[in-house]
């Protein structure tokens, strides 16, 4: 009889534990994407009228879609130039120089580095735009207006370094708090030693640090890449995907379509085909990287 | 190869003083081991020797030149840390290679010295493996490797046995001291372990609360502490340290009176385990404990002077706990209470 309870107990305390995250995982996770399948191959449109299944939308996108490839570039661009300039080089070199710095001094300026990623998104995307404003009352043209520069407009000009920068400022502080972190965790004798064997800073960046936190630069790189492939809000709060469709990137692309444009059925094709993208990325890095090595246990402890 | 000169080096970090103005001369080829507890600055020290750190006040001399100033990369020091420091990602012939890297050699010459160093420290079959995949005693013999291939003129070991299990330590106590003398490169090694000091070292440094207790051979150490702590610090087991008082020739200690050659006023009177001989003599006492160590025995007396630890040479113990004994004392040390300094000649053997 106490056999019996106890599994009955056993079932109802599975229950409990695992189920209102099931539950929120399967409402929010699991029936989103079965939806999208379901929306991506009828025909429904801001009306919400379905009139029947068709393979319309994908067919458009592999081959009907003209505007698609350029959208792609766009994301690539966006996604590597964020990435590659931000993201992993400028994160690691604010980890570096921050770690070098006396304690307080270093915390201050990593504080510093994440005050965009705390502040609102809406508020940081305004201010955005008055940095950029094309009159002479943005903050870049008063700034070079005071050398005798004549006003810029670099949100037509070139608004993808608008974005990357945008984006790049609140995306360094991310891989920056991980790499320092990184950075600490490795023991102080190694660059001791490394001193006393005749390194010098480069070197021992080169030679110590930069293997050491191999393991969270491969993260950061993976984690940030699909990231920055599904974000778009502060492209959409500051240049609105344009101009025309130049900062449009695929994300975007999706809600433009679906939101503007009233085209749902081919906007949840259209999301479909990030999710192909993203775990194609992902699978591409993940073997770049190595991950499943870096991620096994070391074969003999080190003490 | 080096003459080493402190002087008057000092350590702060902030308010705290962790090596006091010091004074040290360590001779060209010779091997000196600082002694000390932990904390007691012996290792900020060698730092500061390395260039790792910088002294906050004095001078620090490599053959008369002031070195304050050169960076650790430049003074050409070899050194082995506690933890071995090797390199993860490398194999062991790369770690070796390191401090070539900086130098201008020439590759082949390079390997070559390398592959003499690794023959050297005996982990020429090793150079391809990572140091994971090795042993601590392998991993510490990469480390002396790579300390040496540049060739230092000193060479800084920072507790370098205090990770090997004890054979080991037997052996590579004995190997580095042969290497040492094979090199002739000035050596110093900052230890905790009183034996590793006095049986590789030429010359030993006691230190204690970032300060130089007494600098001398192991003999000195042990038969002339010039301080309690000294006394107290070298010799396993301890010596005894029984707070007495002397007043016209005559020791109380406990409720016993000696008759005390020298010394005044309140001191502490030091004996030796092995000064304490049991069987025959002037004293009375009763084993309260008694520890087999196999070659030997030590004995926990009471006694009318206060509790004493005995040492007895012999397989067998000669006496059981409960057993009412008579022992003599052969030698004994003491020293001023206040000052902590031993008195010269002072010493108590026998009953008033």
């Amino acid at each position: 009889m106490r056999y019996a309870n106890a599994s009955a107990r056993q079932g109802v305390d599975r229950i409990l534990f695992l189920g209102p995250a099931t539950l929120l995982l399967f409402s929010f996770f699991v029936l989103p994407v079965v939806v999208d399948i379901g929306i991506a191959f009828t025909d429904m449109s801001r009306n919400l009228k379905v009139s029947g299944v068709t393979v319309e939308n994908v067919e458009r996108m592999f081959g009907g879609d003209s505007r698609l490839a350029s959208v792609m570039l766009v994301t690539l661009g966006y996604v590597l130039g964020t990435l590659a300039i931000f993201n992993v080089t400028y994160g690691l070199l604010l980890a570096l120089m921050t770690t070098s710095l006396p304690d307080r001094m270093g915390a201050f300026f990593r504080a510093i580095w994440f005050l965009p990623r705390m502040s609102p998104s809406v508020v940081y995307a305004l201010l955005w735009g008055w940095v950029v404003a094309p009159t002479d009352y943005g903050l870049l043209n008063q700034t070079i207006g005071a050398f005798g520069i004549s006003p810029l407009d670099l949100k037509s000009s070139a608004p993808m370094l608008v974005i990357i920068l945008a984006n790049g400022f609140i995306g360094a502080s991310f891989g920056m708090i991980i790499f320092t972190s990184a950075i600490r965790s490795i023991p102080q004798h190694l660059f001791h030693a490394a001193r006393v064997d005749g390194a010098g800073g480069l070197a021992i960046v080169w030679h110590i640090t930069l293997p050491a936190i191999r393991w969270q630069l491969s993260f950061v790189t993976i984690y940030q890449a699909l990231a920055l492939l599904v974000s778009f809000e502060y492209i959409w709060l500051i240049t609105n995907g344009g101009p025309f469709y130049d900062t449009t990137v695929y994300a975007l692309y999706v809600y433009r379509r679906a939101f503007e444009n009233g085209q749902y059925a081919y906007g949840a094709a259209l999301s479909l085909g990030l999710v192909a993208v993203g775990t194609i990325v992902s699978l591409v890095l993940w073997r770049f990287f190595d991950m499943k090595a870096l991620l096994q246990r070391p074969r003999i402890e080190v003490s | 190869m080096a003459k080493i000169e402190l002087r008057g080096v000092a350590k702060r970090w902030g308010e705290v003083t962790a090596v006091e103005p010091t004074g040290l001369t360590i001779g060209d080829g010779e091997f000196v081991a600082i002694l000390g507890p932990s904390g007691c600055g012996k290792s900020t020290t060698l730092f500061m020797l390395a260039g790792i750190y910088t002294p906050s006040d004095g001078d620090i001399l490599f053959d008369g030149q002031r070195v304050n100033d050169v960076e650790a990369r430049d003074r050409n020091v070899g050194i082995v840390f506690q933890s071995y420091a090797l390199y993860p990602n490398m194999t062991v012939r790369d770690n070796i290679l390191f401090p070539l890297r900086f130098k201008n050699v020439d590759k082949a010459a390079a390997a070559r010295r390398a592959e003499d160093a690794a023959r050297l420290v005996q982990v020429h079959e090793l150079m391809d493996r990572r140091p994971g995949q090795l042993s601590g005693g392998q991993q510490q013999r990469v480390a002396l490797a790579r300390a040496l291939i540049k060739e230092p003129q000193l060479l800084l070991l920072d507790e370098p046995l205090s990770n090997l299990d004890a054979s080991l330590r037997l052996t590579m106590r004995s190997e580095i001291r042969a290497l040492q003398r094979k090199l002739g490169v000035t050596t110093l090694l900052v230890t905790h372990d009183q034996i590793e000091a006095t049986t590789m070292a030429d010359r030993v440094i006691c230190m204690s609360r970032g300060r130089i207790e007494q600098v001398g051979t192991a003999d000195d150490l042990y038969h002339r502490p010039n301080s309690i702590f000294v006394a107290g610090f070298i010799g396993s087991p301890p010596i005894n340290l029984l707070s007495c008082g002397i007043s016209a020739g005559t020791m109380e200690v406990g409720q016993a009176k000696l008759r005390a050659t020298g010394g005044e006023g309140a001191c502490v009177l030091g004996v030796r385990p092995e000064s304490v001989i049991l069987g025959d003599g002037p004293f009375r006492g009763r084993v309260g404990d008694l520890e087999p160590h196999g070659r030997e025995t030590i004995y926990h007396l009471e006694t009318p002077l206060g509790p004493v630890r005995a040492l007895e040479a012999g397989a067998k113990s000669r006496f059981r706990v409960g057993d009412e004994l008579s022992f003599a004392l052969s030698s004994t040390l003491v020293f001023d209470a206040r000052s902590t300094r031993r008195i010269d000649g002072a010493g108590a053997q026998t009953p008033a």
